[in-house]
């Protein structure tokens, strides 16, 4: 495939605190506009990953590239390229709506004008513009997290990291949050989400699965339900997670 | 510069936004200095005694009404023997009794020589000898009086001035700890806060994913403290001069100067605990005991650093409000410029760039 068409590329990417492993030697890329799924137990290291690619923390050793960028030295540019949204929703309470929008646009140094009409066309597709002098916190749990996912890809960045996003919230919700997710990737977007809902990762256009720092699995969710001869999701993972060495 | 005053905005709103933050800002700085300019006070005035006089004579009778027309006593009650002494300090109204033996004035011209006891109730020890040292100089002012009168031997009269602070009044000593006490408090308490508070609630992996730098994210908290510290301390001074009485004998420019140096390094503090806490809460213990006890202990506001014990003189010298303390009253009251108090700015200067320094250190380490 043409190297072009990866957004994200990693070579044996490790990072170490002291003696532990974090991050074994994970080798993987991301293609453009997919929706690529990061799976693994509590510890598995996804989230160390996660943020060595948002420039939060520099590998031991390997290589990432990350929107074209290299992590090591072009952090500031890969910044500009990103959006993120961390497991707790990051929107200020006490903030309206409208505030927090055009906060998190200044930051990405975006123009006054165009983060009205961003702003415009946020509140219209969620369709709450009659709240857009409300405070956050007097909003519905589903509302703050859908309004922090259009903020956090408010920028039009070329990627968009999602940890475990949709932490605590009913199915439907969930069910419109990932049509959001879906719409920006059609948009052109890639999304990189990290999550523990098995059901979620069989939304995803690949999924890569992590035990122990090393990731197991990459593919498809309908090959790895072929090829670890599972029904679901969920046994795919299972059968990984107790066993990792059943890999083929 | 558009990120950053976007960034100083939404802290505007987040300080704003929250009453218990504009009390601390605010509402305590004034309702301390209120509370120690009226209550905390320790000059003497009107306090309550009881004489028992058992010669009743001239002399008695003078130096009870000199007493008593010092402004300082209020003659609450005449005791009829030594009976009633103990009673009436049981009462506790009553803060010292002087005694005057019988044949007082006779005792006097014949012996030259009488005797006058003073009791004092030490249960509060900084009252009691305060008040008998009031006592007795009224009694040698009384003497010398009246030996000037019958007497002209050569005498030497000790002519006591007390310098910058005439009158001896309190304000002038709690004025600048209590500057130095809130600047501190307010300044890194609030900043350590309100950056753990980014952390708490995920928001700062936001900021630090964003091109904002790690620096502009910590300038951008911090300025909004900068400017309403430096509203505290104006305010302070204000309140000191107009309500209290409290003199600004230096220049006025340096003052405030000193104050924005102290603020800074009170700010970079704040951003040391920030690093080293977790929750909202241990910022808060940190800040409170780390910055306000030896604030008020070892900062030579209340006590005299000269007389501790050797290893907390030692510590003291860590104390940035000590610092702080010196070069304000010395700007205050003595009207100094720069040239006295260099040495003490080099010192707050320092201090900024040690915790600075620090900081950079703990946050670069959270951040492997």
């Amino acid at each position: 495939m043409d190297k072009h068409e990866y957004i994200i590329n990693t070579v044996d990417l490790t990072k170490k605190f002291g003696s532990f492993v974090a991050n074994d030697k994970l080798t993987f890329s991301v293609k453009k506009g997919e929706i690529f799924g990061f799976l693994g137990a509590n510890g598995a290291g996804k989230t160390t990953a996660m943020k060595i690619m948002c420039g939060l923390s520099k590998p031991t050793s390997g290589h990432v590239n990350v929107a074209g960028y290299d992590i090591y030295t072009e952090t500031e540019k890969i910044k500009k390229n990103i959006g993120y949204m961390s497991q707790k929703f990051s929107l200020y309470e006490d903030l309206t709506v409208y505030e927090n929008i055009r906060f998190y646009g200044g930051i990405y140094g975006m123009s006054r004008k165009n983060i009205r009409q961003k702003a415009e066309n946020l509140l219209t597709k969620m369709e709450i513009k009659k709240y857009r002098n409300n405070l956050i916190a007097s909003l519905p749990l589903g509302w703050k997290q859908k309004l922090a996912f259009l903020i956090a890809i408010i920028h039009e960045p070329q990627i968009v990291f999602l940890d475990e996003p949709t932490g605590g919230v009913d199915p439907i919700t969930r069910r419109q949050f990932w049509d959001l997710i879906y719409e920006a990737s059609h948009n052109g977007i890639t999304v990189f989400v990290t999550t523990h809902y098995m059901d979620e990762a069989e939304y995803c256009d690949r999924i890569s699965i992590m035990v122990d720092g090393k990731i197991v699995a990459l593919d498809s969710p309908e090959n790895l339900i072929n090829k670890y001869n599972s029904k679901n999701m969920d046994d795919v993972f299972v059968k990984l997670a107790r066993n990792p060495s059943v890999k083929l | 510069m558009k990120r950053f005053i976007g960034f100083v905005r939404k802290e505007f709103y987040h300080i704003f936004r929250d009453p218990r933050t504009m009390v601390i800002l605010f509402g305590i700085p004034i309702v301390q200095i209120l509370l120690f300019g009226f209550v905390i006070t320790n000059e003497i005035k009107d306090a309550k005694i009881a004489i028992l006089d058992q010669s009743h004579d001239e002399i008695t009778k003078e130096i009870t009404n000199k007493l008593i027309s010092s402004g300082y006593f209020i003659l609450e009650q005449k005791l009829k023997s030594n009976n009633y002494i103990e009673d009436s300090f049981k009462k506790g109204n009553i803060k010292e009794v002087i005694v005057f033996e019988s044949n007082f004035e006779q005792k006097l011209e014949r012996e030259k020589k009488a005797s006058i006891q003073i009791l004092a109730d030490a249960s509060d020890p900084n009252t009691a000898s305060m008040l008998t040292n009031y006592t007795s100089a009224l009694i040698y002012q009384y003497l010398r009086e009246l030996n000037g009168e019958f007497i002209n031997n050569v005498q030497i009269t000790p002519e006591v001035r007390m310098l910058y602070n005439p009158y001896l009044l309190g304000v002038y000593m709690f004025i600048p700890g209590i500057m130095a006490m809130i600047l501190m408090l307010i300044s890194a308490l609030m900043t350590s806060i309100s950056l753990v508070r980014e952390k708490e609630l995920g928001t700062m992996e936001v900021l630090l994913v964003s091109p904002l730098r790690p620096l502009q994210i910590v300038l951008g908290k911090v300025t909004p403290y900068f400017f309403l510290s430096f509203v505290n301390a104006l305010s302070i001074v204000l309140l000191g001069k107009f309500v209290f009485g409290m003199p600004v004998t230096g220049s006025f420019v340096l003052l405030m100067i000193e104050s924005m140096l102290f603020i800074l390094l009170a700010l970079s503090l704040g951003i040391l605990i920030s690093t080293v806490s977790d929750s909202q809460q241990s910022a808060m213990m940190i800040s409170m005991f780390a910055l306000l006890l030896p604030t008020i202990l070892l900062s030579g506001f209340i006590y005299p650093i000269e007389n501790m014990p050797a290893i907390l003189q030692w510590i003291a010298y860590l104390m940035p409000p000590r610092w702080f303390i010196i070069i304000i009253k010395d700007i205050m009251l003595k009207g100094v410029g720069l040239l006295y108090v260099w040495k003490e700015t080099l010192v707050i200067i320092f201090m900024i760039f040690l915790f600075i320094i620090l900081s950079v250190k703990k946050f670069q380490v959270r951040l492997e």
